[in-house]
Order: structure tokens, then C-alpha cells, then sequence
């Protein structure tokens, strides 16, 4: 897939999105907008997987630590041909598969079950060192969120990560500066999370959240038998112009006319 | 009788032995290997052995991520940091998908002794009892907390083993079988039933001998799984005795106690009470003085039973 291509891809996967969560009148717009470009750099560039075998031994892992997000997810994973795409229209509802945050158990191309912040850093951790015993190639990547790195066990992952030299593990932060009461400084200030990670052990990068291309660099680039933490800025709410950078649509349902409104301008953007 | 020994060496020398066996089992601790006894499994296996240091809660989701890759984690700590701290994350993590993780926690119960009531775990059974697909095993001996073991690693699925902390004489046999979910009855008589788990169990047969020179039967069941309780063996012995007395190193709030009252709640008139922590607090001092102090001995027990009979 050309860069023109995955520009046109991303649009669809955020029209989905809105689809998904106008649908269902719940749900989390705002951290699902944002992290698009991220999951697209994992499931187009970079991580190895087969739809066809969803449970293959030897695959990449992706992490979806801030659980919430999935809506992002389910649809490329749909895109991608996990499940079929009919499915999405069914998201949270009643003996859906598709369950208001992943489940390893019901959806097909869900490596772990997350939603409790925190949790998936150390699963993904887990999952490392597991790799390393059966010494096999496959990476693991963990998409957190900013919010997310507030929960006191993202730290002891991180310790855990360097301690054990997990140069098969990639941390990447959605990096939109927002949570549910407010921006992060002003709920809990963040301070230097590059200098924190780097301090941890971690090689540390900062790309550009909705640049796929640069994204899949930096989480592709050596990183020195070090964990890997690449902090991607991105922008809450991303491709819906009133959403963007507004903390009130982290979990908000849209009404018919924001609904219209959201779609008039992906499908724009996507034809423009 | 073969030599009596600590239900957490006797944890440890089972994981070594289990390791022996298969290469998928791996051991986690939080930096008390050398109290739960999985020294003995790391001193074997080093490069199967992981410390996680003094983070619980990372070490449980860790644990996770071992057995989403095809590994059987066995993580252990102290029975109050794994169950308590880690809570949601054995909730969320492990119980919820399903991992097939073991988590052998030792220190249990008020036998902890001198460290005292900020270490005694006394609601653990509780905590564990509630999360759907959970397995709990509570073994009485060293030879029972060996089958634990085994018998763990081959359920797919969570289990957690709850290990004390003392000296055990072995009360239990060889080839006493030890099948999840099915009590062992180690005492027949008709006039009451003294179900016990744990440490407790040696307590129910001393009772039963004691109640046996007074001319009153009193079998003894050894609940060695929680959960799936044996509820069939619990309704059997409410029709063939007159009373049942449940007695645990536990709360008596959410664990054997709760859960026997559970099975008879609607389906038996049976005389019923509870032998364990009455919803307070340990504290320090040597484990059988507090065992006294409790109400948790063979006395107590005896007392019990002649009281619901009288």
C-alpha cells in the first residue's frame, strides 16, 4: 500500500470509527481518533500477522494497552480480514463479539484482553520475556495512553522491561494531552516522559503521531538491546475538526447532527 | 508417616519436580523466593525463573502474558500481596480471559504468626472465590500440596494454591487420590461432619478422635478445592449427620464456611456453623497461641460440634 493509499485508508478507518460509535450511542471517540495512524503503522508496515491464523505461534503481538481505543482497532483489524466487516455495525451490543474494550477470547486478531489501564504494559512485558525463553523472533508492541502512564504498574513494567533487556518490546505512547477531566496537566502533570523512560532504560524516540510512515520508522529502527518507548504526539480526536483537542469527546456519544457533521468532513478529506 | 515438613518447601520441591517434567512451566516471584520456596525451582532452572522484584501487580499481569504465549506461569509472594494488591489484576488479566496462570501463594492465614495482622491473610479465599472460572486449592500436608501442584498445571485455566507458612506433619496418604473439586472423606461418622481445608484439616481428625471417646461419630471431610466446591459430598453429609461444623484459617466471611452455607442455603435444615476468623484481624504471636486465642483448635472444634448436637 502506497502512502497515498494509507492517507485514503486512514480516512475510511476513521469513518468506521464514527459509524461504530454513532451506532452504538457510546464509546470513545476521542482516544480512538487519535491512536489511528499508530495501529495502521503496526498492521500495514511493520507487525507480522495472518488473518488466516489469527492465533499463529510465531506472529508479532500488538498490545492494545489503552483499551479503549478499539474501535480504531476492530476496524482495521476488519480491514485487515480478522472478522468480517458487518460486524463493526455491532460494536458493545448484546452477543457482539466486539466488546466495549478487547477480548482476547471473542474477537479474532486480539492478542490480549486490556481496558483496566496499565495491565497490558505488563502482559506485553510478559509476553517479551516469554518470547525470549521460547527464543523465538516475534516483537511485542504496547499502545498506551497518556492518561494511562499515570497508573503506578506502567513503572514497574518499564523497570521490569530494562531489567530484563527486552529489545523485543516496543512501548508507543498516544501522546494527545488529554484525559477524561481535563489535559493531563492540569490532572496529574506527566513532567519530561521522554527523560522518565530514558531513565527507566528505555531507547526513546518522538515521531509524529499521524505519520505512518515515520512512525513505522521509529519502531522499526535498532534500539540498541534496549525496550523500545517511541512517543507519538497525536491529537485527540483527530479528523473531526470539533472533536480535535477536546477532552469532553473522550467518551461521548454523538448526536445526528455531529454525526453528519463528523462524516461530511472524513468523507471530504477522503475524496479531497 | 513420612516426615512432616513446611507446605511451602514442600511447593517448591513440587514446582522443581513439575519443571523436571515439562519446560513450559516458568516461575515468578516478587523478591521472596527464598519464603515462598521457589529458590528451590530457580536454583534448578535459572533461566526459567523470573524476579519481578517488589511489583505484585506487574508480576500478575507478566504472568498473563507467560501463559498467552503457550508457557504455564506459576507466580508466587506472600498469599495477602498476590490476592490482595494484585487483585484486579488476577481479575482482570488473568481470571477474565482465562489465562493459565498458577499462582502458589504462601504465608496464608494467621499462621504467619509473629509478622502479624499486616500480613496475615485471612480474606484471600474471599477474594479469589468470587472471579468467575477461578480453581482454589487449599492442601492440608506436604504430600496434598504436591498434587496441588501437579494437579494445577494440568487444568487449563487459572488456579490459585493457598500455601501456610509452618512446619506440616503429613496426615494424608500417598495414594490418597486428590481429583479438583472432589472432597476427600477422611472420617465416617453419623452424628456430625467437621468439613475442614487447610491447616485446619489435622484439627477436624484430633475433634473427631475426641468426639469418637465420647461415643459421638464425627466424620471429617477434607475440602481441599474451594471452588468448584464438592456441593454433591456437602448434601450428602447434611442428610447422614445431624450438623455440620465448617472450619477454615480464614475469614468466616467468603470462604469454606461461606461457601458450604451456599450449597445448603434452600436445600437443607442441617444444624451449620462456622469455625474460623470471626471478621477481625490478625496479630502478632507464635502461630499456635494465636490459634488458641482464634478459637481455631480441636477444642474449639470439639466444643463446637457437642454444642450444635446438645
Amino acid at each position: 500500500m502506497d502512502d497515498q493509499a494509507l492517507l485514503e485508508k486512514a480516512a475510511a478507518i476513521r469513518t468506521d470509527i464514527v459509524e461504530m460509535l454513532y451506532r452504538c450511542q457510546s464509546g470513545h471517540p476521542g482516544g480512538s481518533l487519535s491512536c489511528v495512524e499508530i495501529l495502521m503503522a503496526l498492521y500495514y508496515r511493520v507487525a507480522s500477522v495472518d488473518p488466516q491464523n489469527p492465533s499463529w505461534e510465531w506472529r508479532d503481538r500488538v498490545v492494545l494497552s489503552k483499551g479503549h481505543g478499539c474501535p480504531a482497532l476492530y476496524a482495521i483489524l476488519a480491514d485487515k480480514g480478522f472478522f468480517p466487516r458487518e460486524d463493526l455495525w455491532r460494536l458493545r451490543q448484546i452477543d457482539s463479539h466486539l466488546q466495549g474494550h478487547p477480548d482476547m477470547r471473542k474477537t479474532p486478531g486480539i492478542d490480549v484482553s486490556t481496558g483496566s489501564l496499565g495491565q497490558g504494559a505488563s502482559v506485553a512485558v510478559g509476553m517479551a520475556l516469554a518470547a525470549k525463553y521460547k527464543k523465538a523472533r516475534y516483537k511485542v508492541y504496547a499502545v498506551l495512553g497518556d492518561g494511562e502512564i499515570q497508573e503506578g504498574m506502567v513503572w514497574e513494567a518499564a523497570m521490569s522491561a530494562a531489567h530484563y533487556r527486552l529489545d523485543n518490546l516496543v512501548f508507543i505512547l498516544d501522546h494527545n494531552g488529554l484525559q477524561i477531566d481535563g489535559s493531563n496537566e492540569q490532572v496529574m502533570s506527566l513532567g519530561d516522559i521522554m527523560a522518565k523512560f530514558e531513565a527507566f532504560g528505555f531507547k526513546c524516540r518522538k515521531v509524529d503521531g499521524h505519520d505512518i510512515g515515520g512512525i513505522a520508522g521509529a519502531i522499526s529502527a535498532p534500539a540498541d538491546g534496549k525496550p523500545l518507548f517511541v512517543l507519538a504526539e497525536t491529537v485527540k480526536g483527530r479528523g473531526v475538526s470539533f472533536m480535535e483537542n477536546n477532552a469532553g469527546w473522550h467518551g461521548k456519544p454523538m448526536n445526528a447532527d455531529e454525526y453528519g457533521m463528523a462524516l461530511d468532513e472524513l468523507k471530504g478529506r477522503h475524496h479531497g | 508417616m513420612a516426615e512432616g515438613k513446611s507446605l511451602r518447601v514442600a511447593y517448591g520441591e513440587a514446582l522443581a519436580e513439575l519443571g523436571a517434567q515439562n519446560d513450559k512451566v516458568v516461575v515468578l516471584d516478587a523478591d521472596l523466593s527464598h519464603a515462598t520456596m521457589t529458590s528451590i525451582f530457580a536454583a534448578q532452572y535459572p533461566e526459567r525463573f523470573f524476579n519481578f522484584g517488589l511489583a505484585e501487580a506487574n508480576m500478575m499481569g507478566a504472568a498473563a502474558g507467560f501463559a498467552h504465549s503457550g508457557l504455564i506461569p506459576f507466580a508466587s509472594t506472600f498469599a495477602l500481596f498476590g490476592t490482595g494488591r494484585a487483585y484486579e489484576q488476577i481479575r482482570n488479566s488473568i481470571a477474565y480471559p482465562k489465562a493459565n496462570v498458577k499462582f502458589g501463594l504462601s504465608h496464608s492465614g494467621l499462621s504467619v504468626g509473629e509478622d502479624g495482622g499486616s500480613h496475615q491473610s485471612i480474606e484471600d479465599i474471599a477474594l479469589m472465590r468470587v472471579l468467575p472460572g477461578m480453581t482454589i486449592f487449599v492442601p492440608c500436608d506436604p504430600l496434598e500440596t504436591k498434587k496441588a501442584v501437579f494437579a494445577a498445571a494440568a487444568i487449563d485455566g487459572p488456579v490459585y494454591i493457598r500455601v501456610a507458612r509452618p512446619v506440616v506433619d503429613v496426615i494424608t496418604v500417598e495414594d490418597a487420590p486428590f481429583i479438583p473439586g472432589v472432597a476427600n472423606i477422611m472420617r465416617e461418622g453419623v452424628d456430625v461432619c467437621i468439613i475442614a481445608t487447610g491447616l485446619m484439616v489435622k484439627d477436624a481428625l484430633a475433634a473427631s478422635e475426641e468426639l469418637g471417646q465420647k461415643g459421638i461419630g464425627a466424620s471429617v471431610v477434607n475440602m481441599h478445592t474451594i471452588k468448584p466446591l464438592d456441593v454433591d459430598c456437602v448434601l450428602q453429609m447434611a442428610q447422614t449427620c445431624k450438623a455440620i461444623v465448617t472450619t477454615e484459617e480464614h475469614s468466616v466471611i467468603g470462604g469454606l464456611g461461606s461457601a458450604v452455607a451456599e450449597a445448603l442455603a434452600g436445600q437443607s435444615s442441617v444444624k451449620f456453623a462456622r469455625i474460623g476468623i470471626q471478621d477481625k484481624f490478625g496479630r502478632s504471636g507464635k502461630p499456635e497461641d494465636l490459634f488458641k486465642a482464634y478459637g481455631l483448635t480441636a477444642l474449639d472444634i470439639e466444643r463446637q460440634c457437642l454444642s450444635l448436637l446438645r
